[in-house]
């Protein structure tokens, strides 16, 4: 009996430490806010959705990983209602979806005008875009080695005489987007064959192009895929394609329960994410089928951001 | 009706009454024509498989539950899943997107009911008037020709009924891997966020489902044998 009561109050004793420790020892532990990181649906998305979940977690937030999402469309709206905090973006694209009728500010080919043309833009939906990486994935039209070579094509202008009898492919959004089958009209005057809606930049479209069932397709500057089926990606020689550097979004409701750390996380991944490094780690997972959650744990330690 | 539901409404019919979108190699007859195309593959390619089986057994009287009951997998496996598995066989073959990878997708949705249906159809035939055949002296291919299949007939066709329209609902997925048909403007529309175009995609589909469901209602009824129709 006697010795039961001192266990229990042995317990109690150590209990009491370890909670005192654990007080002192965690400074601004109070201030650190769950986070919901989500992603859209492609690869890079969610390598980039890890790179922001792991340096958040290495930090001691409790992060949520709602990756996978859909499009855009689904995305934004899930940020904006607070279903997700965080997500990657991309300056030009986001501006030109928030802002469609480019009311508030349009896009540039500069990234520094182009984000403070969106946080203009995101200021009235309570979301702010932090620092913005070198890397970027921006829209490019490719074809294969053999069209290339039998149409004499090196850049997007070269297609105005020979577009007639193409056939492109692209998501079921290109023929109304600014910067897909739209673009092209209106910048160079470019009008195909037909559209066949395939998917985002995905297997749908490398397929469609290597089996020759499209002509032209769109995929993203940053696809492994390009130099892997050795694609040949036209020049974009009168600029199209806007800044679409990327760019953590947050919640500014999610900022002001932080103490600043989430911010500097965030931008410290943004400061090191360049093209090549960009590439790298979509040829990894694209490619080699590494697990992102494997390829983006080792970026961080090689660039020093986690331990 | 409140405001939205109205304006929801016009918007609707706007979209189905556009002559645009009834041209062209994306307009509403060449989708109607892509679907009914690859939903009657599917549910032929289901019926060659499943009616022999389902009469074999049907008429042996033996094995039939093991064959419904394999069959009735189909049912199971997603048929998202499928058009995912089908694409990537599809590709490997050289079939390219869309048409043959759904068509993979259906035939295992519309096996099912054919299958359970026609192999009850015969069991259910009475067996006084198959032995009475047996006894006159009938083969057992002609009890089955012209015995058990003419009696069964309805059932049999009860089923193909469902699976067809199983597949007509569910042919839509084909937009996902590149396809045409119906499922196209509910992809598109989603995309896009065009919602007229989505939703007039989703009423195209459930009026055609509705109308394979009539007419093979009407033909059940004209298959029912003379002397069974005093019965009903």
């Amino acid at each position: 009996m006697k010795r039961g009561r001192m266990l229990v109050a042995a317990l109690v004793a150590v209990a009491v430490v370890a909670s005192a420790c654990g007080g002192t020892g965690g400074t601004g532990g109070a201030a650190k806010p769950d986070v919901i990181v989500g992603s859209t649906n492609f690869y890079e998305q969610i390598t980039l959705g890890e790179l922001y979940s792991q340096v958040l977690e290495a930090n001691g937030y409790k992060v949520t990983r709602k990756f996978n999402l859909g499009a855009r469309e689904i995305v934004e709206p899930a940020l904006e209602s607070g279903q997700i905090d965080v997500d990657a973006e991309y300056l030009a694209t986001l501006l030109a979806f928030v802002d469609k009728d480019g009311t508030i500010a349009k896009p540039t080919t500069d990234p520094k005008a182009t984000q403070t043309g969106l946080q203009k833009a995101l200021d009235p939906k309570a979301l702010t875009v932090l620092d913005y990486a070198a890397a970027t994935d921006q829209n490019g039209f490719v074809v294969t080695q053999a069209t290339a070579t039998s149409k004499s094509l090196k850049k997007l202008s070269d297609l105005v005489p020979v577009a007639k009898d193409m056939v492109l492919g692209g998501p079921p959004e290109c023929p109304q987007r600014p910067f897909c089958a739209l673009g092209l009209k209106n910048t160079y005057g470019i009008t195909f064959k037909d559209f066949k809606p395939l998917d985002t930049g995905g297997p749908l479209t490398i397929t469609a192009l290597d089996g020759k069932q499209i002509d032209i397709g769109l995929l993203f500057t940053s696809d492994p895929s390009i130099v892997a089926k050795n694609f040949v990606l036209l020049d974009d020689d009168k600029h199209l394609q806007l800044a679409d550097n990327i760019a953590p979004v947050v919640r500014n409701a999610l900022l002001q329960k932080d103490d600043g750390t989430l911010k500097r996380l965030l931008n410290s991944i943004s400061a090191k994410l360049t093209q090549p490094e960009l590439n790298d780690m979509n040829k990894q997972v694209a490619v080699d089928k590494a697990d992102s959650k494997v390829v983006a744990a080792a970026w961080l330690k090689k660039q020093g951001l986690i331990k | 009706m409140d405001a939205r539901t109205v304006s929801a409404l016009a918007s609707l019919a706007r979209w189905l009454t556009d002559p645009a979108n009834w041209q062209g190699s994306h307009g509403i007859p060449v989708r109607i024509l892509e679907h009914i195309e690859l939903s009657g593959l599917s549910v032929l390619v289901a019926v060659a498989v499943a009616m022999p089986i389902a009469l074999y057994f049907g008429h042996t009287g033996r094995g039939g539950f093991v064959a419904i009951n394999v069959a009735n997998i189909g049912r199971a496996l997603p048929s998202l899943a499928l058009l995912a598995f089908g694409l990537v066989i599809a590709i490997s073959l050289g079939l390219g997107l869309g048409f043959w990878p759904t068509v993979f997708a259906l035939v295992p949705l519309a096996i099912p009911p054919v299958l359970t249906n026609a192999y009850v159809a015969v069991r259910e035939v009475d067996r006084d008037v198959v032995d009475a055949a047996r006894g006159m002296g009938l083969s057992e291919s002609q009890i089955l020709r012209s015995i058990e299949v003419p009696l069964g007939l309805p059932l049999m066709l009860s089923g193909i009924r469902t699976a067809a329209v199983n597949v007509v609902a569910t042919a839509t997925l084909g937009a996902l891997v590149a396809g045409g048909a119906l499922g196209r403007f509910i992809v598109d529309g989603l995309a896009l966020q065009e919602y007229d175009q989505l939703m007039a995609g989703a009423l195209l589909v459930a009026l055609l489902a509705i109308v394979t469901e009539v007419s093979f209602a009407a033909l059940e009824r004209a298959t029912v044998p003379s002397g069974m129709v005093a019965i009903r």
